[in-house]
């Protein structure tokens, strides 16, 4: 069982107490959008094996929404960060580079 | 520190050595002494580590079976559920049995299982004993059953030779012992009665029969690595010491990426005590290192024990045994896999293990192959030529042990499966004879049965009371969510199809939920408190998602919006007064004008109604002249009942669920759940004037663009009459063209379908393809019975289409 710090409670929540929402920074394709990118936007996720930004909601908790970086083989956990966030945070991303120097995702 | 067991120990209480010149079981009876006196260890007896999961979390089984009688209790189980920072496994070995014909025979049986049976419960196995082995440790149950007086006509050792302590000793005895020797079979049907003796190499010609009622036999060891697996930890076959090995080069991690996992003793293939003491001091060392402690002074202690030679790679004999012979020897005994099965199935090109496990299913019993793995797998490498490494090894996955399901399952069963939510006034229709639906977690009145009445004449006789005088519903369960903050308008703008921003305060308006496919997923009345604050009304079933939807759109998309959101659907009871003598009950219950001029249709009203604070909002799901009143749930109650009183002259009856149905399907109002699947947009209801030309953007207006929601061919929803016929059109039947046979004539499906008490006739609703060209046409209903009924397309207003009743 997963578990994750919530970073609005700064507490280590349990899965039990989240509910999984998918890939996060997805951009939301409105009226005007091409049919392709709507589509992208509906139906294409990301599944990697390696590193991946989620969504996680802390249901059982405070009810926010929040980001966390984490690798879906080892899972190995990155960091979490604000839902409101548009890019990873930059100490994420370090830390991401720092167990795979060579930008490589896990194999 | 958890033990399987009951007894702290495990086999070093069967296989004697020293330590400091104590005796294994002294030694370790005064460490769980020590141990047990620590504040700060817990120590558990009958408990498992069933599993290894994620970051580092442990399931662990308890057994207090053994405690019941004592404590008078009624747990059997306890499920424990640990996090861990560090996990040591000492998890220890198991025994490998033998491969030969009959070894499936009751009195044959593993020499450590023999020996403990005999140490610690003193019970022996059989007068005769024989023993056949490929290693040293097993000599030590000769060794123990001989001295206790039992008979050892034979050990057999399929090695060429051994010079190790143990076989000494057994020599020393006096005892006869056989190297280069196999057993051909054991003979005996229920009951060991003889073995026959062949050499090891060869097809089993029989040397000698020897008579014994007992066979000890031993295969070497399996360290037990199931828990250093669970999570991604790997493990390799030593050919040195005949046994899986956990791989360190690849170990299960936890959220940090770093390895939380040790093991120590025979679980790595050091099955010597020196060894593991040796290897404790490293894995303190390291331990230490983990979690910055401060060097822990280690004891060196002094061990005496006794010295073994290899063990043989030897899984099956004789050598070249013949068919009839593999025919009899088992590997699985819990599935009855044999030698002939595993030849069989290579035979048949299942080379990998993982297939070779699910097409004889080796190993997949209650045991999960414990036992008969790794000689399955030595079968195998041997079979298609190939090293145990080349071949593999199949994954170990939880549970370690089987374990019940109830101490999963633990408290969520009967009342507390699901917790049920009932309205303030529950106990009232409890009392008045309500038969109960569940509608999400809510218990709702179906309908209330008088006397001797069916539930069919309850629903209708509910349906005609309200239609002719007047009726009261338990409306609490509506979701009830506030939308409140300067940018409220605008943020509903976005989640409803229709305009909010431009309702005024003190009016309503019916409004529709879609997601961002363009599915409509739940509808309600929106009231406009004030400037700043909506009240949004959802289904039923509806208002926890709809309020976490709402909240996952304003924090993760539309954060700028300035508006809090709050589910408030359980702050108020709401009860609906409905029927052309709504107004009547009003104005008896006092204080608040409800004059047809002064307060119109989707008007609300606050104030006080007799003693009451309420909100009135007029309403109509029924086509009556309907009041749907709010009050704090505190006062639910006591307002329903006060309404009963006041209405009893005025003819009232209080309905339930199926006649809210029938009533709004009478009238066309569409129900979510019924009319709605989670594919229909809502144009597919005509309700077209419920979605904003105006706005630029709401959830599910670039769906609604799309060339598949713009298709003429698309169900619609229409209304069905029946022709000639009383009967009801069954729930979610077909309806083919007319005359039509197969699934290319299938149009669409039932909707809704009742008999209309105010109609006197069956009435249905029907979503068909381009279902507005089809009015006035017939389609057919076909009956389970092989009949049909036969329809008229007709639009899905039934009663009272101008909406005279509701208006006055």
């Amino acid at each position: 069982m997963l578990k994750f710090i919530c970073p609005i409670c700064e507490i280590e929540t349990d899965e039990t107490e989240l509910t999984p929402g998918g890939e996060a920074h997805l951009k939301r394709m409105g009226p005007g959008s091409s049919d392709q990118n709507f589509y992208t936007y509906l139906f294409e996720r990301k599944n990697p094996r390696g590193i991946h930004f989620e969504r996680w909601l802390h249901s059982y908790g405070c009810g926010k929404w929040f980001h966390v970086a984490r690798c879906t083989k080892t899972m190995e956990v990155f960091g979490t960060y604000s839902a409101q966030e548009i890019k990873p945070p930059k100490k994420i991303l370090d830390a991401i580079k720092k167990k795979l120097p060579n930008g490589k995702n896990v194999k | 520190m958890v033990e399987q067991k009951h007894f702290f120990g495990g086999y070093a209480l069967s296989e004697e050595f020293k330590i400091n010149n104590l005796d294994s079981s002294e030694f370790i009876k005064n460490l769980e002494d020590d141990l047990s006196n620590n504040e700060n260890v817990i120590l558990k007896k009958n408990f498992s580590i069933v599993g290894v999961h994620d970051h580092s979390y442990l399931l662990g089984l308890e057994n207090l079976e053994v405690l019941e009688s004592e404590d008078h209790s009624s747990i059997r189980n306890r499920l424990w559920r640990i996090r861990t920072k560090h996990l040591i496994l000492a998890t220890g070995a198991i025994e490998r049995p033998l491969v030969f014909a009959g070894n499936d025979i009751p009195g044959v049986i593993l020499s450590s299982a023999a020996n403990e049976f005999y140490k610690l419960y003193g019970i022996s196995q059989g007068d005769r004993v024989i023993l056949i082995t490929n290693n040293d440790s097993a000599y030590s149950a000769v060794v123990e059953l001989f001295n206790a007086g039992i008979s050892i006509p034979l050990v057999i050792d399929v090695r060429e030779k051994s010079v190790g302590e143990l076989p000494l000793k057994v020599k020393d005895l006096g005892i006869r012992v056989e190297f280069g020797k196999a057993i051909t079979k054991v003979l005996g049907k229920k009951r060991v009665k003889a073995v026959e003796i062949c050499s090891v190499v060869g097809e089993g010609s029989v040397l000698e029969t020897i008579i014994c009622d007992s066979v000890l036999m031993s295969g070497g060891w399996t360290s037990t690595l199931n828990l250093w697996s669970h999570c991604g930890g790997k493990i390799k076959w030593d050919n040195q010491l005949n046994t899986l090995v956990p791989d360190e080069t690849k170990q299960s991690t936890n959220e940090l990426g770093q390895s939380f996992i040790s093991v120590v003793g025979s679980a790595k293939g050091q099955f010597w005590p020196s060894e593991l003491f040796d290897n404790m001091e490293t894995v303190i060392k390291n331990i230490c290192e983990i979690f910055n402690l401060k060097k822990i002074k280690y004891e060196k202690y002094q061990i005496k024990e006794i010295i073994h030679e290899k063990t043989s790679p030897i899984s099956c004999v004789p050598e070249s045994a013949d068919e009839n012979l593999k025919g009899k020897s088992f590997v699985d005994y819990q599935n009855d896999v044999k030698l002939t099965d595993l030849r069989i199935a290579t035979q048949e090109g299942y080379e990998s293990v993982e297939h070779l496990k699910r097409y004889t299913t080796l190993g997949m019993a209650t045991d999960q192959g414990k036992l008969s793995n790794i000689n399955g797998i030595k079968i195998l490498s041997n079979l298609v030529g190939k090293e145990i490494n080349e071949v593999g090894t199949t994954t170990f996955r939880p549970p370690y042990t089987p374990i019940s399901l109830g101490s999963i399952a633990g408290e969520a069963r009967k009342e507390l499966f699901k917790p049920i939510r009932k309205t303030p006034m529950h106990k009232w229709h409890q009392e008045n004879g309500a038969i109960w639906e569940p509608v999400g977690d809510w218990q709702r009145p179906y309908t209330y049965l008088r006397n001797n009445e069916t539930k069919e004449e309850a629903v209708y006789r509910e349906v005609k009371n309200t239609r002719n005088s007047l009726g009261i519903l338990d409306a609490s369960t509506l979701g009830k969510i506030i939308v409140s903050g300067n940018d409220a308008g605008e943020f509903l703008d976005l989640i409803y199809t229709n305009m909010m921003s431009t309702l005024k305060p003190g009016r309503c308006r019916y409004g529709l939920m879609c997601n961002e496919n363009g599915f409509l997923f739940d509808d309600g009345v929106v009231a406009r408190l004030n400037e700043k604050t909506f009240l949004c009304h959802t289904t039923t079933g509806g208002s926890d998602r709809v309020y976490s939807w709402m909240e996952e759109w304003h924090q993760t998309e539309w954060w700028d919006k300035k508006v809090f959101i709050q589910n408030l659907t359980e702050e108020y009871a709401q009860i609906t007064i409905a029927g052309p003598k709504a107004r009547l009950l009003l104005e008896k219950l006092g204080g608040l004008n409800v004059e047809s001029k002064k307060f119109q249709p989707l008007d609300f009203i606050e104030g006080k109604l007799g003693n009451f604070e309420v909100r009135v909002f007029r309403i109509s799901f029924s086509g009556e002249l309907s009041f749907e009143i709010a009050t704090p749930s505190a006062n639910g109650e006591a307002l329903w009942i006060r309404c009963l009183e006041l209405g009893s002259e005025l003819g009232i009856t209080s309905y339930g669920t199926e006649a809210l149905h029938i009533m709004r399907a009478e009238k066309g109002f569409i129900m979510i759940g019924d009319e709605t699947d989670g594919t229909v947009i809502p144009q597919d209801l005509n309700l077209d004037w419920a979605i904003s030309k105006k706005k630029k953007d709401f959830i599910g207006k670039r769906a609604h663009e799309r060339t598949y929601m713009q298709d003429p061919n698309r169900k619609t929803l229409v209304g069905l009459s029946l022709k000639d016929s009383i009967q009801k059109i069954p729930d979610g039947a077909y309806a083919l063209k007319s005359g039509g046979n197969g699934a290319e004539d299938v149009l669409g499906h039932i909707t809704s379908t009742y008999f209309s008490p105010s109609l006197d006739k069956p009435i249905a609703m029907a979503l068909l393809k381009n279902g507005k060209s089809l009015k006035g046409q017939e389609v057919d209903i076909p009956l389970e019975s092989g009949n049909k009924l036969r329809a008229i397309v007709v639009d899905p207003q039934f009663y009272d289409i101008e909406g005279k009743r509701q208006n006055v």
